[in-house]
């Protein structure tokens, strides 16, 4: 860790900033305009929490690229430490889904309880097609996890050109997905009230998708930084997390398909 | 601010528990008259005094403050994420006092177990502002625990190599660990709670396929690695101060650090020893029994090395050591029943009696406190620059010490004897032993009045503190800067050469 002539050391000391702050009253407005809304209230406080998240998101962020871009504070140990962060959030998102999967194993083998379903998918459930459109969006997204990568190099490789472009037919392949993934729950047989079957499904792949979209809006706002040529073959910390982001959403996915699309329906006797 | 906002709850959440002992002194309904009033207590006792008094004082408080001192670093990591993980467990606080005023409140216990916690038997919103209030202190430590890992593995000084890191960072670096992979799967039990109480959904409703143990699994695949949060940054307080104070190096620094890891580790297959009495198959119980044992062995590791720290030390009872002293034998005594409890087939026997609400009072309530004033003692001097008054200090341990042993220790017979925990009310058999915990409450809530004058009377007329005013014991690198420790500290930063800092 060598030092630097001003500072002494290599560390970014941040400015005081409002967005934590504005943060947490986000949150206090989510949870209680939330609780006032599940209890038939006016749905007004909720979407106030989230206009200020949404406002602190982009703030907290805007100032991050800023001393990026302006200041030169990411030092390479402070892009280390950029990284690990994200690393490190990835695996405790990683534990949210466990908690998911635990779920729905939990109700369809046996041998984990007492309480699960003797088969699986339960009595009078019609799961989806597997390899309709359940596939297909398998393919979709297996194919955006190959052109963040083709991004990835085209930014080692300094070609802002193909990075952009590479990174726009990700995000437009995560919309794509997503489009797909409405129009199958607007056409599945059951509803998230269905019993436990729908409940799994319903929370581990609306999780999964609502992950789809805030991975898609990152790529989306890398888009635009690569466009401005934020990132350079020696500094793209930013575009890094959103890949590696990006691919455990895909990997995610690849669970979510063998498990629940495919393993899930196998039982189905018509 | 954590720390603040620790001794906020802790009255709190102290005076509840006074409310509770006032309530248990003599067979018979006091004064509260409603059951559901006493079990919204209780509740509120727990969440408080578990994720806003112990993990914020010791994780929040002193982790925050000593780590980046400890490890050679100017700040943290992150520290904007630092501040939001403060805010969010304010906020989370006061959506967790709203729930308790919300309707007739949540009467849950502390572990939401449906199919009490759902909409049939808690209809009103306060069930739902606890779960929500849990998610939000949850983002908090799981921002603090990502800002506590990266800024111990990435900013350590030059030459502070991980084998030289002080025992306290590793104990912060083995809790950040279990806050990061324990956390998330209590975030998404609640999320499931919540729309099961909402939107229809049946993760945990028998009626629809859901299954109720399920919420145990993963609540107390959660909460055996919380109770490891709670106490394992006290493991590294004590192990700081016994070695200041025996003026000796920790004896076995390697086996204590990786004893942290142990446990650490084993905390994540252990869970069902909470669910013995749910159903599960003999081999099972088998299983978590044999796992939970093997826990004291690392244990056992880091009691015997604090001991051997002090042998032949030249010991010095400052208020910190007596604290220190005091947390070790006490833990001794949880961590014994401890392995008592972990034997299914007795536990079958002890479940939810006051047996088990002695253990962990004495592991919790008393080491983990133990600890925090530990540390408030150790490190007052550094934080504020104000050394705090000694003889009352010793005069607070002493009441403190015997006020929680008569307090706690009378629970353990009341609860071999069959008293259940969470009922206002008891057969006139267990009316001795609760008057005498009562009076134990009385002394150590006295105390705790002292503690709070010592708290005064340190900010108001301290000595000022000396960079080290505990001599030649204290090694690590926070004594070397000086008290108050400036805003950004080692802005040169040192160079560490010597063999493991304690």
């Amino acid at each position: 860790m060598e030092t630097t002539q001003i500072k002494k050391h290599p560390w970014h000391m941040v400015e005081p900033s409002p967005w934590p702050f504005t943060g947490t009253v986000a949150g206090l407005l989510l949870a209680t305009g939330g609780v006032w809304f599940m209890h038939d209230g006016a749905p007004w406080v909720l979407l106030a929490g989230l206009a200020v998240l949404l406002v602190t998101f982009f703030g907290w962020w805007r100032d991050v690229v800023r001393e990026a871009e302006r200041d030169h504070a990411h030092t390479p140990p402070v892009q280390h430490g950029l990284r690990m962060g994200m690393v490190l959030f990835i695996a405790s998102e990683v534990m949210f889904f466990f908690a998911f999967f635990w779920a729905y194993f939990n109700a369809s083998i046996p041998a984990l309880s007492f309480a699960a379903s003797p088969t699986w998918p339960p009595e009078g459930v019609v799961p989806l097609e597997t390899w309709e459109l359940p596939f297909l969006n398998t393919l979709i997204l297996l194919t955006s996890g190959a052109t963040v990568t083709y991004a990835h190099h085209a930014i080692l490789a300094g070609e802002r050109t193909r990075a952009f472009y590479g990174t726009l037919l990700t995000t437009i392949l995560g919309f794509l997905f997503l489009g797909l993934q409405a129009f199958e729950y607007g056409h599945a047989a059951f509803s998230i009230e269905d019993g436990i079957y729908s409940s799994t499904f319903y929370l581990a792949t609306g999780f999964h998708g609502f992950h789809v979209f805030v991975g898609a809006c990152f790529l989306a706002v890398c888009a635009l930084r690569i466009r401005s040529g934020h990132f350079t073959p020696n500094q793209h910390v930013g575009f890094e997390a959103a890949a590696w982001y990006w691919h455990f959403v895909d990997v995610v996915w690849l669970f979510l398909f063998t498990a629940v699309y495919w393993w899930g329906s196998y039982g189905f006797k018509g | 601010m954590y720390i603040v906002l620790s001794i906020v709850s802790a009255l709190i959440g102290g005076g509840m528990s006074w409310i509770i002992r006032l309530e248990l002194a003599e067979p018979g309904i006091q004064f509260i008259q409603d059951p559901q009033l006493y079990n919204v207590m209780v509740t509120a006792h727990g969440l408080i005094m578990v994720f806003f008094v112990v993990m914020p004082g010791l994780i929040g408080g002193f982790g925050n403050w000593f780590v980046p001192l400890m490890i050679g670093a100017p700040d943290m990591a992150f520290p904007r994420m630092n501040n939001i993980s403060f805010w969010l467990l304010a906020a989370a606080l006061c959506l967790l006092v709203t729930a308790g005023l919300t309707g007739t409140g949540p009467g849950t216990g502390w572990t939401f177990y449906p199919p009490l916690s759902n909409s049939t038997f808690h209809s009103g919103p306060a069930v739902d502002f606890g779960i929500l209030s849990l998610h939000l202190a949850g983002a908090s430590s799981i921002l603090g625990a990502i800002n506590f890992i990266t800024t111990i593995l990435n900013m350590r000084a030059p030459g502070m190599t991980m084998h030289r890191m002080p025992l306290f960072v590793w104990s912060m670096l083995v809790t950040a660990f279990l806050l990061l992979l324990a956390v998330p799967v209590l975030a998404g039990a609640l999320t499931m709670l919540l729309t099961d109480r909402n939107f229809g959904t049946t993760f945990f409703a028998p009626e629809g396929g859901g299954d109720p143990v399920l919420w145990q699994h993963l609540f107390w695949f959660f909460g055996h690695p919380e109770v490891y949060i709670m106490i394992i940054p006290a493991f590294g307080i004590i192990s700081q101060v016994v070695s200041t104070f025996s003026k000796k190096p920790v004896f076995g620094y390697l086996g204590m650090a990786y004893a942290m890891v142990a446990i650490g580790f084993i905390g994540f297959v252990v869970w069902a020893h909470h669910m013995y009495t749910v159903g599960l198959d003999v081999n099972t119980r088998a299983y978590f029994v044999l796992a939970t044992m093997i826990i004291a062995v690392p244990t056992g590791i880091k009691i015997f090395s604090w001991l051997a720290t002090m042998w032949g030390g030249s010991i010095e009872f400052k208020t910190p050591m007596l604290f220190a002293t005091g947390f070790i034998a006490l833990f001794v005594v949880g961590g014994v029943t401890g392995v008592v409890l972990a034997n299914a087939g007795l536990d079958v026997q002890l479940q939810d009696t006051y047996y088990v609400i002695a253990h962990f009072h004495y592991v919790l309530s008393v080491a983990a406190v133990f600890a925090l004033t530990t540390g408030f003692y150790y490190w007052i001097g550094k934080m504020s620059g104000r050394q705090y008054p000694e003889t009352l200090g010793k005069i607070h341990f002493w009441l403190t010490f015997v006020g929680v042993n008569v307090l706690f220790f009378p629970q353990h017979f009341l609860g071999v004897a069959g008293m259940p925990r969470r009922i206002p009310d008891y057969p006139d058999a267990f009316a001795g032993w609760n008057m005498i915990s009562s009076i134990g409450a009385l002394i150590t809530a006295l105390g705790t009045l002292l503690f709070l004058f010592i708290v005064w009377r340190t900010m108001a007329a301290g000595k000022a503190a000396e960079p080290n005013p505990w001599g030649v014991g204290a090694t690590t690198l926070e004594w070397s800067v000086p008290s108050p420790a400036p805003f950004h500290t080692h802005e040169e930063l040192p160079r560490v050469s010597a063999q493991p800092a304690e």
